[in-house]
């Protein structure tokens, strides 16, 4: 649900990373933050536990500059990954315009993706929202430890409806940007459509 | 009914009332601040001392407070708890629920009370509430509320000009 306001030439759009945990959202997040200039940025709230797991949301503000003469501000959440926090997870998704899913490409998590997937989808449709036509990107994160799966069978396993792909290191910040820019440039391009 | 996937447009008239309304309201509950939100975490309109609180994250903890608070109440099988109350040492914070998808903020002090804030909220609902109602039929009707949109005309260009 993007936020137009004339009164102050803002347009707020909020963008979800989903995935299953430890997979690096929050790590997408972090280096985003680290790599903007402090004018472009708010602060970074991480509601997480006492071992740094996501416990709620992760949450960014980014100012991308303006288009027409409006600030376009992305608002960017992460979900907590890890199963039980179901609840949580859904709530993250109320109003969303746009979803990044950050996949961990480590062999033995392909099960937690695919039911990370499965969940969000599943998610989606609770509030409304249908996976086959919000703007979504899906990153391959981790490709630089040892045991990971090639890419191209990771597409076939994962990727939902042709959406752009992207791999990613997130903790060197390969592929961050990209993957950012993908459901960035989505969510305006449908904007334009309304 | 009004959809979460619907946009919120925020005109100028409506964006004068509510803060108008905000005004009133922090000086007849003699809060520091005053806040209204969407229940995704966007802040629509504020009023008084907001400079010393960054309102993005308050607008977006604020949402989440909420959120986890709507859950829990579906939980118990009710609708939604429609205040919510933090108190501090100094400074307290009372949440309240306008027109199912906004959130009104007060920050206040011991030179008020909780009573008084509770009464003036109360009061404030109501108006608030109209505009509020009006704004999220606006962005019912499309992307500008009924007006031709500044964003039906974006280029690719435009947007890929946001990524140099």
């Amino acid at each position: 649900m993007t936020f137009i306001n004339y009164a102050s030439k803002e347009i707020n759009c909020k963008i979800v990373y989903y995935g299953p945990g430890l997979g690096g959202k929050t790590t997408n997040l972090s280096y985003i933050y680290n790599k903007t200039a402090p004018e472009a940025k708010g602060k970074m709230i991480s509601l997480a536990t006492e071992t740094d797991r996501t416990l709620f949301f992760d949450f960014l503000p980014l100012d991308l500059g303006t288009i027409r003469g409006f600030t376009t501000r992305f608002h960017l959440y992460t979900v907590p990954g890890q199963v039980f926090y179901d609840a949580s997870r859904k709530l993250i998704l109320k109003g969303v315009d746009g979803v990044v899913f950050v996949a961990d490409s480590q062999t033995e998590r392909m099960e937690a993706n695919i039911e990370s997937v499965r969940n969000l989808e599943q998610n989606l449709l609770e509030h409304g929202f249908d996976l086959a036509t919000i703007p979504y990107a899906l990153q391959f994160n981790k490709r630089d430890l040892p045991e990971v799966l090639p890419t191209d069978e990771m597409y076939r396993i994962l990727n939902y409806k042709r959406e752009p792909t992207f791999e990613a290191v997130a903790t060197g910040g390969i592929g961050v940007f990209d993957t950012l820019k993908s459901v960035a440039k989505q969510i305006l391009i449908e904007l334009r459509k309304k | 009914m009004i959809t979460s996937s619907a946009n919120l447009v925020l005109h100028e008239e409506d964006f004068h009332q509510l803060s108008e309304s905000l005004r009133r309201l922090r000086m007849d509950a003699n809060a520091k601040a005053v806040f209204l939100i969407d229940k995704n975490g966007q802040s629509i309109a504020t009023a008084g001392d907001v400079d010393q609180f960054d309102t993005l994250s308050l607008a977006s903890l604020a949402a989440g407070n909420v959120a986890a608070t709507d859950g829990l109440a579906k939980l118990v099988g009710e609708r939604e708890f429609s205040v919510l109350f933090h108190e501090g040492e100094q400074d307290h914070i009372h949440l309240s629920i306008v027109a199912q998808r906004g959130i009104l903020v007060v920050i206040f002090d011991d030179r008020s009370s909780l009573g008084l804030v509770r009464l003036r909220v109360k009061r404030a609902n109501a108006e608030l509430e109209k505009v509020f109602e009006s704004m999220l039929q606006k962005g019912e009707g499309g992307g500008a509320g009924g007006r031709t949109s500044p964003f039906s005309e974006i280029t690719d260009e435009d947007i890929d000009a946001l990524f140099t």
